[in-house]
């Protein structure tokens, strides 16, 4: 944290300057475990057995926060007989599909609830579709009443599933899987929950070095699992967030720039399944469920009606067949994958350098190459606008400036002080920021750039009687211009649009509870409702902490309804009363009948805890008193996950796409339902149970170096920056520097099947070699800044990766994978292709015969479950 | 006429009526996150040049040190330790010896071509380096075969700690630099911190060596002297330094050092209160030879480790007794060249 | 208070050798330090600055020996001395307007006077003693001037004006000559800093053996007694001023003997001594008292590139400030609580 968010880190700090104990657990020694209390070396891409064993101690010692459990949580909830679980199956859940290596989740599902026949959808088409992206927000349905076992005795209730998943993973198995010593471990434990219960909360902070690898969805799970067994979640100082490695990641889901969602986290409609407006509507709100997503019907048509204006009405379905339709995946490693098939002609990059960011960059810039045009936005020429002509692929004779037919438009971007317009952060939270100088030159902001090319786009159009650009034509694009130069867009006119507003009076909406169905209103976001709350624009406040309650309600504004902490009805027991005098924030005031405290009650105001609704009840009525997880489809929070997830209701290790090891767990070795696509210029490290896997024998991992950001284009780029970190390194312990014959500050490279990439050697003792399951296991640390432009250059860490991609959410695994590490300088021009086309043969002798993209991965121990593990 | 040694508040001393209080900087190392923001800032406020893209391998240290075209330099030291201070990190890890002596000695070959001059020099002797580490052994571990690790008596690496500082000029109470300054390019201000005048100043190098912490040094596309001015500009108009005001974690406090001076001291008991006995605080003694530094630091190793001078002296301290020296040398040259003469042909 | 610390076992692993490989009189430094690197930033001056240190002290010197030859007589001589002083201050002023970071400033020298300064009080002094020594120099000329005129009146008073301005160059001189001394002295360089009570001495006796060997190399034997007594006294007082700062200085010293500093002060002291030999031996040789009067000028030359590149060495080597620091703290003795000049900074 302090390596990749520096500032956020000063919060660390002052917890520490009053007496926070302070643990860092990453594999290696950070600027962040400098400051900290305790660091704990563990080996990458292990975090769910280690994680898994926070769990089991917990439920071991029974050291949950049993009534908020109970309570809160579906722990108490039965599910169905026909429940096995990877205890059971090798690794494997009940339902699964060894011809498409996908589940059929009908067996994960609540007791009495198996037929729920809505949710039970093709696995493979949701993975195609990263559905659980989808699902973000959405929680799961369940209709009607849960069967509950509230002595969590029931041996299907989800308590004891959880206990008997969990039972394996003990801290001698933690030690095994991911080299951490007992006492290490079991101090962890201890922190963690003594710092949880009624008295105290923990908050869980994550980043990218749990989300991307082929099990990064269930890696927050685990996190999730623990924050609710110790009942932190809806409660301050509790919490799960990610950091997130952007300004603005979170606004760029809320306001998503993926193709499968639509803003408001809406699922963008499927060909198939969603042929009407209604049908799409009830795919989001589940009819029968319970929870705020009944309302779905009113954010979907103020949605369309921002999008097509007067021109949607009721008559029309408000214009839902204008909007595209997505049948597969369309993810952007899908599509660099179709670049290089010839398929996609066009490309559009903002802000956005993946010949340097991406996994497996020389796909990318493959990829880029193969295109009719591409247009780049960004304050410098990067590598992703300039790799017709200087990247490695030019050495190696695969790009040919000549001949590559890609045109390329670099567009120069104003940066973030050039122009107005909010970022949203990890709290949810819209922050307005004024333009401090007018952008040089022809840099424009990307409002400027979106918005007169659809203007340009329409008056192209205007003359056109093609059905199929009414699309286009009727689109409502009506932004005020102004600014010194006279044609910016409004950024302001923007988020009140988004906002959203009475279409007859133009009245701000000051909450998306006031949105309807029928077209009278419209709003371009409907968790952004109320930011432009009685016309004034709310993320744009400013009002010191000190004159303000220590929530800083008028700061900023966060989503939903300018709430702080989501969910925050557990803060209260269920009776409404806090669960301490400490960590009180919200409550039920009897005397007024409302509920109340420091914060906006995520809560149905009115609703008294005693409530319980009748069966049957849907939607917000059939919220209990006591139901606090509001989006969720039975109102608790889910420790076990019946559906939404393609690779399984809980949490299991599953070791890396690629990894030196046997999984020590299971004899399934990699998640079974990871996304793969084999194809030639994909080729994987072999793994056990392959052979020959000392090929490459160690793991690596990259991240970030404080002084540079991300793919380096703002970095490489200003001098000031360039210098403190020069060139590409990489770091390596004492011990792997004497096995391979390595030395301080000597060229060395590190060898995939996919790449080789050198740098300077690092010989640090903040490296350290793990034992796991009895042999020992060095690490390699490299950051990925560096690329072929800038004022530094050097070699890309993500040219090593492979694609491999979580099953839910299409994120790629590029955390962790093998490598070598040879001594010297990599071969350069041809003989270095030669170089990776023979790493990639060796590589590729051990596995299964390519197979025509994009057919899944088949672990042989997938089909041979009976196989022992080692 | 200025004291040469012992306490006094520079900016009276220096002339200045009902001047605002002394001003100075206390950089808390024990918070110090390395993330160079401080440099940054520093560059960017001040439009220093850059310093060069050398990858100097001394950890993340790739400035190498205080020149005219770093006025901010974070350091970095890795250090193995005798385990017990804290949770050890590595304890249980089939580790070897450490490798921070080695790599240190390595890296201190690397030569830095900062633009300025003496700038950043490879180490005249780059052993010297180890110790800097903590002496355990030299030589690359690379004779000792995987197996070794296990053997029970061999050394291992237990407990470790990466130690962090952002160097800066110290604004002496008694500034060598500016006593030897020979145009008056150099002076006090009334916030009693030192500063190169850039019109004056005629790179004649005095400052440089004067200097007994080798903060200041010579840019050699303009010739002349620089180092940090505790932005005086921005003092003028009532606003932080750059460096402070860019930190992240409070490490670099500005304010009145009489304040930071008490500031700076609670922390060191609260730090000696936790178990961080090693901590302590560096030229906030208003009796040491430079009679306090405005810029001080609270450190967690000996200050040379940081490349601080253990006991650092204003030169000019002695200059009268120097004086008294020259002029009995000077009496001595009349009095022989007298003597030759007067003695008479022979 | 203090960190754990691992002492340095003797194992004479770094054995007392300096990179060259010399063997050292001193014992192995035994300290830290951040990679090795120095602490101070070494002077940045180039060969202009040692050159000046011999060329000031040729003009002095030549000074003092032109006033003692007009004062005593010896015309010859005086001529020669003024000329060489006039000359030696002239190259003075080049080194010391070419070593700056910019020279077109030099006039920024004489923008203050402060004592605090030793450059800015050797500006004033050079200020002073440059002119004397011109007029003084000029002077020599009045016998090519015509008899008649305005040159004629010239002719008659620069005489006159010309012992008086010997005589004010003369007065200048000690202190042009050992001021530089007090400005090396007056650094954080420590093996100039340590030797602040023998530099002087040292460059006051070399100014004079490079007056007396200017003069012996100029005048005819019948002028030059003098000079050969002045030749020994300078010389003797120079070498055992360095022959001080080369042993008494403790670690200190170790960069007067080593490497090229210290191959520089044993060929001067060489030359020096075989030049105070010559002077004294050839007494009635001319050629001998050229040979020797060019030894004294080379050993004194040699003195000062030795003294300087030692003071050097010894800011680039972070043992040298450490170390002695570090043994004044062990000892007691910090710098603060010691504000008078003790000269006990002794470590070895």
């Amino acid at each position: 944290m302090a390596e990749a968010h520096p500032v956020g880190f000063q919060w660390v700090m002052e917890a520490k300057a009053r007496g926070a104990k302070v643990i860092h657990v990453d594999p290696r020694f950070t600027r962040t475990s400098a400051m900290a209390d305790q660091f704990v070396p563990l080996r990458a891409g292990s975090d769910i057995a280690f994680l898994g064993g926070i769990v089991n101690y917990v439920l071991q010692n029974e050291l949950d926060f049993r009534e908020y459990v109970v309570a809160y949580t579906n722990a108490a909830t039965i599910v169905t007989d026909g429940y096995r679980d990877t205890e059971d199956l090798g690794g494997l859940f009940s339902g699964f599909d060894p011809e498409t290596n996908t589940y059929d989740p009908e067996s994960w599902q609540y007791a009495g609830h198996e037929q729920n026949g809505a949710e039970r959808q093709d696995h493979a088409r949701q993975r195609e579709t990263a559905a659980a992206l989808q699902h973000e927000t959405h929680g799961m349905s369940v209709k009607g009443e849960t069967e509950r076992d509230e002595t969590l005795q029931h041996p299907n209730c989800v308590y004891q599933i959880l206990k008997r998943h969990f039972a394996r993973y003990t801290p001698e198995m933690v030690e095994t899987v991911c080299g951490v010593s007992q006492d290490a471990f079991a101090e962890v434990c201890q922190a963690w929950t003594t710092n949880s219960g009624r008295e105290r909360t923990t908050a869980l902070v994550y980043s990218v070095g749990w989300t991307q690898h082929s099990v990064g969805v269930q890696y927050i799970r685990t996190g999730a699992i623990l924050q609710l067994l110790l009942g932190n979640m809806g409660r301050p100082g509790g919490g799960i967030m990610a950091l997130r490695g952007h300004a603005s990641i979170q606004g760029s889901t809320d306001i998503p720039t993926l193709f499968n969602l639509l803003p408001g986290y809406l699922p963008m409609p499927d060909a198939e399944k969603h042929p009407s407006l209604e049908k799409w509507i009830d795919a989001v709100r589940h009819p029968g469920s319970k929870g705020f997503w009944a309302n779905a019907g009113a954010y979907g048509v103020n949605l369309l009606k921002a999008y097509w204006g007067a021109s949607a009405t009721v008559e029309n379905d408000f214009r839902y067949d204008y909007l595209p339709r997505i049948n597969g995946d369309h993810g952007t490693y899908r599509t660099v994958l179709d670049m290089i098939d010839g398929k996609v002609k066009g490309y559009f990059l903002l802000g956005q350098n993946p010949a340097v960011g991406s996994a497996h960059g020389r796909a990318q810039r493959l990829g880029m190459a193969n295109l009719d045009w591409l247009v780049v936005r960004d304050l410098f020429e990067i590598e992703s606008a300039t790799f017709w002509k200087n990247s490695p692929e030019i050495e190696t004779g695969e790009i040919v400036p000549e001949e590559c037919r890609t045109e390329v438009f670099l567009m120069p971007a104003a940066s973030h002080v050039e122009k107005e317009g909010t970022f949203t952060q990890t709290q949810r939270m819209l922050q307005w920021r004024e333009k401090a100088v007018e952008p040089p030159g022809d840099c424009r902001s990307d409002l400027w750039f979106f918005y007169h090319l659809g203007r340009m786009v329409k008056q192209r159009l205007a003359e056109s009687t093609d059905e199929r650009d009414r699309p286009i034509l009727d689109l409502t694009w009506d932004y005020p211009v102004g600014g010194e130069r006279g044609d910016e867009p409004s950024a302001e006119a923007v988020l009140k649009e988004i906002n959203g507003y009475e279409v007859a009076t133009g009245r701000p909406l000051s909450l998306f509870t006031e949105m309807k169905d029928d077209g009278s209103t419209l709003g371009g976001c409907w968790i952004y409702t109320g930011v432009f709350a009685d016309g004034v624009n709310q993320a744009a406040r400013r009002k010191p902490g000190r004159e303000q309650s220590w929530v800083a309600p008028e700061w900023g504004w966060a989503w939903p309804a300018n709430r702080r902490i989501l969910y925050n009805r557990a803060s209260a027991d269920p009776d409404g009363k806090p669960w301490s005098e400490r960590k009180a924030y919200v409550w039920w005031d009897q005397a007024k009948g409302e509920w109340t405290g420091e914060d906006i009650p995520d809560f149905p105001k009115t609703t008294p805890p005693s409530y319980r609704p009748d069966p049957g009840t849907s939607g917000v009525e059939g919220l209990a008193g006591d139901d606090p997880f509001i989006m969720q489809g039975d109102g608790k929070g889910s420790l076990f996950v019946p559906v939404g997830l393609i690779d399984g209701p809980l949490p299991t290790h599953y070791e890396p796409a690629e990894s030196p090891v046997r999984n020590p767990l299971y004899p399934q070795q990699a998640s079974p339902t990871r996304m793969v696509y084999r194809r030639p210029e994909n080729p994987l490290n072999p793994s056990p149970p392959e052979h020959d896997t000392d090929l490459f024998p160690y793991v690596f991992t990259t991240s970030r170096l404080t002084e540079h950001h991300t793919a380096g284009g703002m970095s490489r780029t200003v001098e000031h920056l360039a210098e403190l970190q020069p060139s590409m390194f990489f770091e390596v312990s004492p011990e792997l520097a004497a096995e391979r014959g390595l030395k301080h500050m000597k060229w060395g490279h590190v060898v995939t099947a996919r790449a080789a990439v050198e740098g300077r050697i690092f010989v640090t003792d903040r490296l350290t070699p793990l034992r796991i399951d009895g042999r020992i296991v060095h690490q390699v640390w490299l950051p990925y800044h560096w690329g072929s432009n800038g004022f530094v250059t050097g070699d890309s860490a993500n040219d090593l990766f492979g694609i491999v991609l979580d099953p839910n959410v299409l994120i790629q695994e590029s955390k962790v994978g093998t490598c070598d590490v040879r001594p010297g300088r990599r071969p350069t021009g041809r003989a270095l292709a030669e170089y990776i086309a023979g790493l990639g043969r060796a590589a590729g002798q051990h596995q299964a015969a390519s197979v025509t993209a994009p057919a899944p991965a088949t672990d042989p121990a997938a089909s041979k479950p009976d196989e022992e593990p080692t | 006429m200025s004291s040469f040694y012992g306490p006094l508040d520079p900016a009276p001393d220096a002339g200045y009526a009902d001047p605002p209080p002394r001003k100075g900087f206390f950089t808390d190392t024990s918070v110090c996150i390395g993330c160079k923001a401080c440099e940054v800032a520093c560059k960017e406020w001040n439009a220093i040049p850059a310093d060069g893209y050398n990858l100097l391998g001394q950890s993340y240290d790739n400035t190498g040190g205080l020149t005219a075209n770093s006025w901010r330099a974070v350091e970095f030291i890795e250090q193995p330790l005798a385990s017990g201070q804290r949770s050890a990190p590595f304890a249980g890890a089939p580790t070897g010896p450490s490798a921070s002596a080695t790599s240190a000695v390595l890296a201190a070959r690397t030569g830095q071509d900062t633009g300025t001059e003496p700038g950043i020099e490879p180490a005249p002797d780059p052993t010297a380096a180890a110790p800097a580490a903590e002496p355990q052994f030299l030589g690359m571990p690379g004779i000792d075969l995987p197996g070794r690790i296990d053997d029970p008596d061999g050394v291992r690496r237990t407990d470790f700690r990466w130690l962090m500082m952002s160097n800066v000029c110290k604004h002496c109470t008694h500034a060598a630099c500016l006593d030897v300054c020979p145009t008056g390019s150099l002076f006090r201000t009334e916030f009693g911190t030192v500063v190169v005048q850039e019109d004056i100043c005629n790179g004649c190098g005095y400052c440089i060596p004067a200097c007994p912490y080798g903060v200041i040094d010579r840019r050699e596309e303009d010739g002349r002297a620089w180092k940090c001015t505790l932005c005086y500009d921005r003092l003028g108009a009532g606003q932080t330094p750059a460096c402070a005001q860019a930190c992240p974690t409070q490490s670099i406090q500005y304010g009145d050092l009489d304040e930071l001076r008490v500031r700076a001291q609670e922390r060191v008991d609260r730090l000696h209160e936790v178990g961080v006995g090693e901590a302590r605080l560096y030229g906030h003694d208003p009796e040491d030879g430079v009679g306090g530094d405005g810029a001080f630091f609270l450190l967690l190793d000996e200050p040379e480790v940081y490349g601080l001078p253990p006991d650092p002296v204003v030169t000019t301290r002695d200059l009268p007794s120097m004086w008294k020296t020259a002029g009995v040398a000077a009496a001595g040259m009349v009095a022989l060249v007298a003597a030759a003469f007067v003695r008479g042909p022979r | 208070m203090t960190a754990p610390r691992a002492g340095r076992s003797g194992d004479g692993r770094k054995g007392g050798h300096r990179p060259g490989g010399e063997e050292l009189a001193v014992p192995p430094a035994e300290f830290r330090s951040y990679y090795g690197r120095a602490v101070l930033k070494a002077p940045v001056w180039k060969y202009d600055i040692p050159a000046y240190l011999f060329t000031g002290g040729l003009a002095a010197g030549s000074s003092l020996v032109a006033a003692g030859a007009d004062l005593t007589g010896r015309s010859v001589l005086r001529r020669a001395a003024r000329a060489a002083s006039l000359g030696a201050v002239g190259v003075s002023t080049y080194f010391l307007i070419n070593d700056l970071g910019r020279p077109e400033r030099f006039y920024n020298m004489l923008r203050v006077a402060k004592p605090t300064s030793p450059m800015s009080m050797g500006s004033w002094i050079l200020a002073a003693f440059g002119p004397a020594a011109g007029i003084a120099a000029v002077a020599e000329l009045a016998g090519a001037l015509p008899h008649r005129g305005v040159l004629g009146l010239a002719r008659r008073l620069l005489p006159t004006a010309g012992r008086a301005a010997g005589l004010a160059a003369a007065a200048a001189a000690p202190a042009l000559a050992t001021y530089t001394a007090v400005l090396l002295a007056d650094t954080a360089v420590p093996s100039w800093h340590e030797a602040r009570r023998v530099l002087p001495f040292a460059f006051a006796g070399g100014a004079l053996a490079s007056g007396a060997g200017a003069g012996l190399m100029a005048a005819p034997v019948s002028e030059t007694a003098p000079l050969r007594r002045l030749a020994v006294a300078g010389a003797a007082l120079e070498l055992a001023a360095v022959h001080a700062a080369e042993n008494d200085l403790g670690l200190l010293s170790e960069p007067y003997q080593t490497g090229r500093p210290g191959r520089l002060l044993r060929l001067a002291r060489t030359l020096t001594a075989a030049g105070a030999i010559g002077a004294v031996a050839g007494r009635r040789s001319r050629i001998l008292s050229i040979l020797s009067g060019a030894a004294l000028l080379g050993g004194s030359l040699a003195t000062r590139f030795g003294v300087y590149e030692a003071g050097v060495a010894s800011a680039k080597d972070p043992k040298y400030t450490v170390v002695p620091q570090r043994a004044r703290l062990g000892a007691g003795r910090p710098a603060g609580a010691a504000p008078k000049d003790t000269g006990a900074h002794q470590q070895g």
